[in-house]
């Protein structure tokens, strides 16, 4: 078993999922049912990786038990362990939130879900380039399905443009692997970076405008300025719940990037310098328009929206420098930024319920019910959020900024670190005075306090991620020692190469034609 | 035959970008479609352009065609196809909402 454990966080959300089709007519209550025991082996699984990984091995999964490079391999050290460790934890709030309702408005949510885990799943765990994609369209055919469930005018009209904007991604990514197919004869990436030493000088050219096509598509995914304006529309046309899940889906063009940058683009001089330094003032202009955003948002899943842009922007701020002290830090705020995200999502359903059709809009509404409970979670999430003491936001940019004191720019980076965290201050503020100090003002307001309907697993979720986000906090230390042990392990490429292709030098290539 | 295939790709592509940005999505659907046309071909001829050749290691053969661009092309074909499925389901869900086929349909103005 545990020399299948790699393969698990792929294998089981696929048999959920293929169950769930079966299922597709059964009643909802049995496809929570599959669904809450999938999640359930799924988080017990991505934990014992967790800690299997933390021994500092790299573990590789030879599909099929082809060797490497020429087969697909799925690889855990650390940092994947991280990342399908998170998406599970994730995983279940969003699923306990979309059992108070949401689900039962298709046929398909939870085997959208599963599939949805799956693709994040495996495309934090493979170690093919092709194979990335492949698992990039699984969970974008999942997040289609996703965006639409519940339906409406709104949610299609995003869904097309979202659908067209991702296959042109597809296509560009699918451009860059086949010329860098065609000019290094290997998609495998630890075979990569062996492969980019060896280019010819007169083949340089094009397989470094190769890997910032490469580059582009997991900018595209991972919402950067030019192309990062799809992200607040899309998250806030989907149902809240499924906006919380679509939070990690940033971040797996994060972790794409600083996968293929640490294993591939690092190990040769032509193409080690490529993300600099044009991607740290993307990531401040990032930071810039969600800060804008967040100003100019009208509802609380637009402001929410806007600050994951902002939290992508710090990231790529940290992953932009190189050194295992940034990518530490880049990965502790990785970690606590999803939680809070995704919690003020979905603290957003909470309010949006009991608001009637003002639902999450900036704007008085009904009084809330239990609004000492919800005030407090509020409380909890926005102070996380932007970055105040004692919690893990705060903690994160300390890390983030620390890490940034050796760049070319330090001041300009704290300065809109800093500026950042005070608009999310000041914008969250602003909402918790409208939603719990002046409900049904007169005159904006006319319509009566809508019935209360209790939603536990909403509640459940909420105060799941609380206990995340406490946790993260309260165990600072031990979180951040093992994002440094991750980075210095993805730093350290020759293991890597070892454990996935052996010597490279023994490696039998084929004649190129 | 680099300078056709190339011309022909380069083709492909123009006319596939040029129609994804029309506004309408049935314009979009049909650029996606030749869009994905030509990187399914670059990704074909990635592996050379080689006539004669079987994409096999034959005892004794010594010309033979790399299989691996093949087997990609294969999958991005059935991936590029499920995608515009999709992409054409939601396109005539707006559409029967909206009732027009306008990528902005239904915006408030």
């Amino acid at each position: 078993m545990m020399a299948h454990l790699p393969f698990l966080p792929v294998l089981i959300p696929l048999v959920a999922a293929v169950l769930l089709l079966m299922a597709a007519k059964a009643d909802i209550d049995v496809k929570r049912g599959i669904s809450a025991i999938a999640v359930g082996i799924l988080v017990t699984a991505a934990l014992t990786q967790l800690i299997v990984a933390d021994d500092g091995t790299v573990r590789v999964y030879r599909l099929g038990d082809w060797p490497a490079p020429y087969g697909i391999v799925l690889v855990l050290d650390r940092l994947a362990a991280l990342m399908v460790a998170l998406t599970s934890v994730l995983a279940m709030p969003v699923f306990l939130a979309a059992t108070s309702g949401t689900d039962a408005r298709g046929p398909h949510f939870h085997a959208f879900l599963q599939f949805q885990l799956m693709g994040l799943n495996g495309a934090f765990l493979t170690g093919d380039l092709f194979n990335l994609f492949v698992f990039f369209e699984i969970l974008l055919l999942a997040s289609y399905g996703l965006l639409v469930h519940g339906g409406g005018l709104q949610r299609a009209r995003a869904g097309i443009a979202y659908v067209v904007l991702n296959l042109s991604g597809s296509a560009l990514f699918l451009i860059a692997l086949g010329l860098l197919y065609g000019l290094l004869g290997t998609l495998n990436m630890a075979d990569f970076g062996v492969a980019l030493q060896k280019v010819a000088p007169e083949d340089q050219g094009v397989v470094a405008v190769m890997c910032a096509l490469l580059v582009t598509v997991f900018l595209l995914k991972a919402a950067v300025l030019p192309i990062g304006f799809w992200l607040p529309q899309v998250y806030t046309a989907a149902t809240l719940p499924v906006a919380a899940l679509f939070v990690i889906m940033t971040k797996v063009g994060v972790y794409a990037l600083l996968r293929v940058t640490t294993i591939g683009l690092m190990a040769a001089p032509f193409t080690a310098d490529l993300l600099q330094p044009w991607l740290t003032w993307l990531a401040l202009g990032t930071i810039a328009v969600g800060a804008m955003g967040m100003l100019a948002a009208s509802s609380l899943g637009m402001v929410v929206a806007n600050l994951v842009l902002v939290s992508g922007g710090t990231l790529l701020l940290a992953v932009a420098e190189p050194g295992a002290q940034s990518i530490a830090a880049a990965l502790y705020y990785l970690v606590q930024t999803t939680l809070v995200t995704a919690a003020l999502f979905l603290l957003a359903d909470a309010l949006a319920r009991q608001r009637g059709d003002a639902e999450d809009q900036l704007a008085a509404g009904p009084p809330l019910q239990n609004y000492t409970f919800l005030g407090l979670l509020f409380l909890v999430f926005g102070v996380a959020a932007c970055g105040a003491p004692p919690l893990s936001g705060f903690i994160g940019k300390i890390m983030v900024m620390q890490a940034m004191e050796g760049s070319v720019h330090p001041a300009l980076i704290w300065t809109a670190l800093i500026l950042s965290g005070f608009v999310a201050a000041l914008v969250l503020a602003r909402a918790a005075s409208v939603f719990f100090w002046e409900p049904g003002a007169p005159g904006i307001v006319d319509k009566p306090s809508v019935a209360y309907v209790p939603a536990p697993g909403l509640m459940l979720a909420m105060i799941l991620l609380t206990v995340g986000i406490v946790a993260v906090s309260a165990a600072a230390a031990p979180v951040a020692a093992y994002t440094r042990a991750a980075a210095e392990q993805i730093l350290a490429r020759d293991a890597y190469v070892s454990a996935v292709i052996g010597d490279p030098a023994a490696v039998q290539r084929e004649k190129r034609p | 035959m680099e300078l056709l295939v190339s011309v022909a790709l380069g083709v492909l592509t123009a006319s596939g970008v040029y129609l994804i940005l029309r506004p309408t999505t049935f314009s979009v659907v049909l650029g996606l479609t030749l869009l994905s046309y030509a990187v399914n071909g670059l990704i074909f001829f990635g592996g050379r352009l080689k006539a004669g050749a079987p994409p096999l290691s034959v005892p004794g053969l010594t010309n033979q065609t790399d299989p691996l661009p093949q087997a990609l092309v294969l999958t991005a074909i059935v991936i590029g196809f499920g995608m515009t499925a999709y992409l054409l389901a939601v396109a005539l869900k707006a559409k029967s909402e909206s009732g027009t086929d306008h990528v902005d349909a239904g915006e408030t103005r």
